[in-house]
């Protein structure tokens, strides 16, 4: 446990440092996951404490998004006066991306596919 | 026994981290009963009870957000090992991964776009003032970006944070019905929407239906915050919206 999350936080910080160095415009942990992967690529596999620790982690992350939501309390008064469009964008817009980029998937797969199975010579 | 009257006590915790930081767990784990109770019904997202039941507190007990996140932080702060750890998951999932690659970097660009444009697209027809239309842009990317870009940008990042949190409890709650109305039956195809539209909310809801799905959910998700970093500053200022 301790060995794997040490393993994580060297990445996290080894992101945000070259995130702060470079001035890169993306967040230092996505940074780190690319680094764990590589990581991971270059040993050649999972060992079973680092697997154990990640799944643990993962198996609530839920929970980790619960104090960045209930900062909705401070921004009462705008979400109350454009309550409308704020729904319609989350609820609509949420929808229309997921409907746009499952069908996009599943549009170039098939296509892939039937050129694969000599749908043209 | 001493008798320290209850006021004193109540100061004295009110003041450390650790009344907030309890009471946070305490109520999603309670929000996480209460949906197994529902049969674990979409409709009972623990993150939105949970919230729900911390913000009744707070109002009750008269505490402001600052001193609520004092104790919550330790929560917050393990976002980012969260999103480091989700390489695992990825890296379970490479031979997929290496057959898929073209369609997810078809699928990638058209989603980051589709979130932006029809969440600033649906706000102007419905009249919000355009720093709520540059927070609600990013609402699609895992929360630290999102509210990375909207500071950047011009907008309110703590209301970005709220919006991204709902975008992603939407997505849960409504996605994996709409996916199987849409006839999507391509566990990958499903779990990349997911973790794209939804970003880590999503990616948890992913992962209770399955670990495929759940492992590219993680991985659209960090794709995406890849995406809308680098996607969204130009596309904003394309629009008009951003300097």
């Amino acid at each position: 446990m301790l060995e794997a999350l040490t393993l994580i936080l060297i990445c996290q910080f080894a992101g945000e440092v070259t995130v702060l160095v470079t001035g890169l415009p993306v967040p230092g942990p996505v940074l780190g996951m690319l680094l764990l992967l590589a990581w991971l690529w270059g040993r050649g596999g999972v060992s079973e404490r680092v697997g154990g620790a990640a799944d643990a982690l993962l198996g609530n992350l839920s929970l980790l998004f619960v104090p960045a939501g209930v900062g909705v309390m401070v921004h009462w008064e705008r979400v109350r006066d454009q309550w409308a469009a704020i729904a319609t964008a989350l609820v609509l817009g949420t929808l229309i991306t997921l409907a746009v980029t499952a069908l996009t998937m599943a549009l170039v797969q098939r296509a892939l596919a039937w050129r694969r199975e000599g749908g043209h010579d | 026994m001493t008798d320290k009257p209850l006021s004193e006590i109540w100061v004295y915790l009110a003041a450390s981290p650790l009344l907030w930081l309890t009471a946070t767990l305490v109520c999603y784990l309670a929000a996480q009963r209460l949906h197994r109770l529902g049969g674990e019904s979409p409709l009972l997202n623990p993150v939105a009870i949970a919230v729900t039941l911390l913000i009744g507190l707070l109002q009750v007990t008269g505490t402001r957000y600052q001193t609520y996140f004092d104790g919550a932080q330790f929560v917050h702060f393990l976002l980012g090992p969260a999103t480091v750890a989700l390489a695992i998951p990825l890296y379970r999932q490479r031979e997929r991964l290496r057959t898929l690659a073209l369609p997810i970097l078809i699928a990638l660009p058209t989603g980051v776009a589709t979130a932006a444009l029809s969440a600033v697209g649906l706000g102007v027809l419905c009249g919000a003032d355009p720093v709520t239309l540059i927070s609600l842009a990013p609402k699609s990317a895992t929360a630290p970006v999102a509210m990375g870009i909207s500071q950047k940008l011009g907008g309110l990042p703590s209301l970005t944070a709220v919006l991204v949190v709902s975008t992603g409890i939407v997505g849960a709650v409504l996605g994996p019905g709409l996916l199987r109305l849409l006839g999507c039956r391509d566990e990958a195809v499903k779990g990349f929407a997911m973790g794209l539209g939804a970003h880590g909310i999503g990616t948890a809801r992913a992962f209770q239906l399955s670990p495929v799905m759940g492992a590219f959910a993680g991985l659209a998700m960090a794709l995406s915050a890849f995406g809308t970093a680098l996607m969204l500053p130009p596309l904003l200022r394309w629009i008009g919206l951003a300097g």
